[in-house]
């Protein structure tokens, strides 16, 4: 039988760390076992962490008992996406060609946890190098989706969506490049929020596509994840793209948790329109909730999004393409030479044929040629200039509502296998969410009930204006509101008992 | 690769027959205290790998951040040259693989460099004034260093494996690249290196570089094509990489120009291709075509946001310029009181720093150039080293030509003392005691000396009292060898005519 | 129809610095050309003066001050790498130019 303690929020786990009635060990200890359990039916981690997160536990449990000040999430565990450096794990990225390799840094977001004092319990399963929708790209197998281990979890932070899912952790870190974020919540029932790009420091992120990519949090609740975006959020100078001004208390809009002439704006080009019905049905039913709450439900349009999924197959693999050339051979990760007496060229080459997947080797090559002297200015080139076009949607689009709305994925939660051979299929999951990530904007996935087809979570997007984050806490922490509501309990609590080890 | 002589048609007739146009990129590193993109410290001769940190040695997750001196110091190298500088500069990737290049592109800027379209003005050895136009200065960053181990020494080829230090791998480096430079004719090999010399020193003035070139400070490729005179499509072009001395960069574009003449006449054609340069052979190599593999992928860095400098930046940073190398050059030359001659010949062997220090330090100016251009470039010239890397210092000079000044040692025996200072014994004073090589200054010795030499030449004294003065020269002659050259000559002389006079 | 030429894979391929079989060359060929048709549709959509947008927030002058900060020990920094000798990172000999 799980200690209960593990299927709490990590805001009310936060209190009772907080109050002196659970200790930091006692509740890392919870989830070591819930890891124990339930771990290798899930495959969320890549690696684990007990000793040095009841290490950190205990040192928290002394100092709070010293009476010594410590941060809210402190003593709280959490895991971290294994595309952020850590000194004391592995980090691989979900590729081969990192095996075993311990960076001598922690990442800006990684050491925040440390600072603040949280257990960390290890680092989560992805698509390799974040490359994929679904963690079927991860050259250690795919996580399951916890509430059907024949689904998937989503990607590329599946194993991010599907600890919290399945309760090995309260809260994780995950990183959002075209969805990876709010896709994966979308399809496990949780909450995922990208923040405005520059929010969150990138620095020892293993970079997929620089000007895509944002850390954010991933949690069961919408006033968890705001506690851990404060935690995280501000500005770095070791990332240069980060942002200088703070964007206020996420916590605090969370709590406000009203919509009260809020103006919603219905992205009429991503209005749930040929998507998954049960998913369509959900999102009208939360569309109306919002609006008997006192919401102006409002229609905006957004033609340029018809191309965003071009631009973004262009600047991803464009920019990763060069992010990931200096997996070389020479000063870290995997090395193979060939047969003979290979020079380096060749020793590269064959540590590249085998160390990357298929999925990266294509969008590697894809990326090469938009950047390529001949086809630059009709693919790259074109690529950013769609950009500008979806930022001018944007502007126009917020100027007739504080927030906009969508269905955060076209379907629930896909076979394991079902795609993996489609890249085309695979790529259209993220056509509401990549708008986002192209402008630099803020979005969240929040949970508004199941599919009655299947049974499955299924996920609203909200999105603001950049730097806005904090309304999509106070739009998300009120729906999740509403939802409970009228379901009956948290959505969570709809998921199966997995069955224990 | 051939390693066949390349034939080469003679420099005159090659000038006859052909125009020269070249064109020059130098590398400047600048002097900063840490990297372009990173906090490790920018410093030469460290342990291989310990001026590294997880952004220049290119680790996974490791984000770049811009050095704001970085950007003065190429603002400044920009205002020196003329140029306008960018309101809106931005940084790209260059992307190719190589082990030096620790994340396989270089950050380099492409499209929007920082300063562009800038003139100076150059003074060749002959007197000659040469505009040359900047085309652009840009900043980027310098690769790691590679040691290839096995096969013949060092060369590339044979090499069994290389090893890598990025400890330079990140060092700022500013990129200046002239326009076509027309009209050089016989004296374009001159005309280079006196470019590179005026840059050199710009750099130097404006403190923001070293500007060492024999620790590879400044940099200079050479590019180099000739065509028939009249012909208006310009020659193919060939490069010739890393030249790093101001003496390699004439030889270098003399050479290049000999060898494609020699081609040409033979109805051959250039091959657009980087070349190499063999100090000890004197000629250039073939290096690698340019061809397709040349696709760098130029895209805007997306880790780094753009550089606008402001206005007021730009004019706060051009009100601190020093002065400007010509007019520092007329304003030395009238201090010291140089003929035209004496100046440019100071100028052509790169010793107005030195000579400005020695005389700073409290020599006299025609004294200060007698040590430099004569001496101390001689033994420069014969050890085939930069003046600048002999171990001697401004202020050694000038204890030298005060201890000749003051009648304590003559010329032979300052030749002695430098030589002294040069092998590391220490200050000139020192070294003239622990050589003993003070000139004896009692009379008694010297007259003593004299008599003794005099008692062998008992005319002598008569032929000076007739007035043929020069015959004092044997006696002169006898008692400095009798004194093993411990003897003030001058002293001597008076002393034979004082005796004569008795 | 794609331009993504067998021919043209092992072009791209090379300059990204990766072996490729045969059979890689025909698959990805395919794969990309799908893709590449697919997404070829945007240069329609700028038709126009549209400015490039490169990064999503517009941001300038970012700048640390030239002041210097620990590096790692020379062991951190070979750390992790495939093999290493004399303080500095092996690799196997390189001869494509010079
Ligand atoms: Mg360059
Ligand atoms: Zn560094």
């Amino acid at each position: 039988m799980a200690n209960e303690l593990i299927f709490k929020n990590a805001s009310e786990l936060a209190g009772l760390l907080k109050s002196g009635e659970v200790s930091s060990v006692e509740l890392t200890q919870a989830h070591i076992d819930r890891i124990e359990s339930v771990g290798e039916a899930v495959h969320s981690f890549l690696h684990t962490s007990p000793a040095s997160a009841l290490a950190t536990a205990r040192e928290i449990d002394q100092r709070r008992s010293s009476g010594e000040k410590l941060h809210d999430l402190a003593g709280l565990p959490i895991a971290v996406k294994d595309n952020l450096t850590t000194l004391d794990a592995p980090t691989t990225a979900g590729s081969k060609m990192l095996e075993g390799w311990i960076p001598p840094y922690d990442a800006t977001v990684v050491k925040r946890l440390r600072d603040a004092g949280m257990p960390i319990l290890g680092k989560t399963n992805l698509d390799e190098f974040a490359m994929g929708s679904s963690t079927e790209f991860s050259a250690y197998g795919p996580s399951k989706n916890p509430w059907d281990l024949t689904r998937i979890p989503g990607g590329s932070g599946g194993g991010s969506s599907s600890v919290v899912a399945s309760f090995q952790a309260p809260l994780a870190l995950g990183s959002d490049t075209g969805g990876s974020i709010r896709f994966p919540a979308s399809v496990t029932g949780t909450v995922g929020i990208k923040p405005t790009y520059g929010a969150v420091s990138r620095y020892g992120l293993i970079a997929l596509a620089s000007s895509l990519d944002q850390v954010g949090p991933v949690s069961r609740s919408v006033l968890d994840s705001a506690m851990l975006q404060d935690l995280i959020a501000g500005h770095d100078p070791h990332d240069s793209t980060s942002l200088p001004e703070s964007l206020g208390s996420m916590t605090e809009a969370a709590l406000k948790g009203s919509v009260k002439g809020m103006r919603i704006g219905v992205i009429r080009e991503l209005n749930g329109e040929g998507f998954q019905a049960g998913v369509k049905q959900r999102f009208n039913e939360s569309l109306e909730m919002l609006s008997k709450a006192g919401a102006e439900i409002v229609e905006v349009s957004c033609p340029s999004f018809e191309y965003s999924i071009a631009a973004y197959y262009l600047i991803l693999p464009a920019e990763a393409s060069s992010n990931l050339a200096k997996f070389d051979s020479v000063r870290f990760g995997l090395r193979v030479a060939p047969e003979g007496n290979p020079t380096i060229e060749r020793v590269m080459a064959a540590t590249r044929e085998a160390g990357f997947g298929p999925e990266v080797k294509r969008r590697i090559i894809l990326g090469t040629y938009a950047l390529s002297s001949g086809a630059f200015d009709n693919f790259y080139g074109a690529a950013q200039k769609v950009r500008t076009l979806i930022q001018r949607d944007f502007d126009a689009a917020f100027a007739k509502a504080d927030v906009l709305v969508s269905p955060c994925a076209p379907t629930t939660a896909f076979k394991l296998g079902e795609k993996i051979s489609d890249p085309l299929a695979m790529y259209l999951n993220d056509i509401a969410t990549i708008p986002a990530n192209l402008a630099g904007v803020p979005g969240i996935s929040v949970p508004i009930g199941l599919a009655p087809e299947d049974g499955l979570p299924v996920g609203i997007q909200f999105m603001a204006p950049a730097r806005a984050d904090a309304r999509l806490y106070q739009v998300g922490a009120a729906l999740e509101q509403l939802n409970e509501a009228a379901w009956g309990k948290r959505m969570m609590e709809f998921a199966p008992d997995l069955e224990a080890k | 690769m051939s390693s066949a002589k390349a034939e080469l048609m003679k420099y005159e007739e090659a000038l006859e027959k052909f125009e020269v146009v070249i064109g020059l990129e130098v590398h400047i590193e600048l002097n900063t205290k840490t990297k372009m993109f990173c906090g490790c410290a920018n410093v030469f001769g460290d342990e291989p790998n310990t001026n590294v940190c997880p952004i220049c040695i290119g680790l996974p997750g490791s984000l770049p951040a811009v050095n704001r001196r970085a950007i003065e110091s190429s603002i400044s190298i920009g205002l020196a040259l003329g140029c306008q500088i960018a309101p809106n500069g931005r940084f790209s990737r260059k992307n190719y693989f190589y082990p030096d290049l620790a994340k396989n592109f270089q950050t380099s800027q492409y499209d929007e460099p920082i300063a562009f379209e800038g003139e100076i003005s150059v003074e060749v050895p002959s007197g000659k004034f040469f505009t040359v136009a900047i085309e652009r200065a840009h900043m980027e960053e310098d690769a790691g260093k590679l040691t290839h181990i096995g096969g013949n020494t060092g060369r590339i080829q044979g090499a069994e494996y290389s090893l890598v230090d990025y400890n330079r791998a990140g060092v700022p480096l500013v990129e200046i690249v002239t326009k076509p430079i027309y009209g050089g004719g016989a004296e374009a090999p001159e005309l280079a290196a006196a470019y590179v010399r005026l840059i050199r020193e710009m750099v130097k003035g404006l403190g923001v570089s070293d500007a060492r070139m024999e620790r590879g400070n400044v940099r200079c490729d050479a590019n180099v094509s000739i065509r028939p005179h009249g012909q208006e499509k310009l020659g193919t072009r060939t490069e010739t990489k890393n030249v790093n001395s101001l003496r390699s960069i004439e030889r270098a574009v003399r050479y290049e120009i000999q060898r494609q003449a020699a081609i040409l006449a033979k109805g051959g054609t250039i091959t657009q291709e980087t070349r190499h340069w063999h100090e000890d052979r004197g000629a250039t190599s073939s290096g690698r075509p340019k061809s397709d593999a040349d696709d760098y992928r130029y895209f805007p860095e997306p880790d780094l946001v753009p550089v606008q400098p402001s206005a007021e930046w730009v004019e706060e940073l051009r009100a601190k310029l020093p002065e400007q190398p010509a007019a520092r050059r007329k304003r030395l030359q009238l201090d010291w009181g140089f003929s035209d001659l004496e100046f440019r010949d100071v100028v052509n062997a790169g010793l107005m720093d030195p000579i400005e220090e020695t005389v700073a330090a409290g020599a006299k100016p025609q004294a200060a150039r007698k040590w430099w251009t004569g001496e101390i470039a001689r033994i420069a010239n014969a050890e085939d080293k930069e003046v600048s890397e002999l171990s001697i210092s401004a202020s050694d000079v000038v204890e030298l030509a005060n201890l000749v000044e003051s009648g304590k040692i003559n010329d032979r025996m300052a030749r002695e003392v430098l030589t002294g200072v040069l092998a590391g014994e220490g200050r000139p004073g020192q070294i003239v005691t622990d050589r003993g090589l003070e000139m004896v200054s009692d009379d008694g010795a010297l007259l003593a000396a004299i008599d003794a030499a005099l008692a062998k030449q008992p005319d002598v004294l008569e032929k000076i009292r007739e007035g043929k003065l020069q015959a004092a020269g044997a006696v002169i002659g006898a008692v400095m060898q009798a004194m093993k050259g411990t003897a003030d000559a001058a002293r001597v002389r008076e002393l034979i005519i004082q005796r004569a006079a008795e | 129809m794609s331009e993504i030429t067998p021919d043209l894979v092992r072009h791209l391929a090379g300059l990204a610095r990766i072996l490729v079989t045969d059979e890689e060359v025909t698959q990805l060929a395919q794969e990309l050309g799908v893709i590449v048709d697919s997404v070829a549709t945007i240069s329609k959509a700028v038709e126009g003066d549209v400015p490039a947008t490169s990064h999503p927030i517009a941001m300038a002058n970012v700048m640390r001050d030239d002041v210097v900060e620990p590096s790692l020990t020379q062991e951190q920094a070979l750390s992790g790498a495939p093999d290493s000798d004399q303080g500095r990172f092996r690799v196997a000999a390189i001869l494509d130019e010079e």
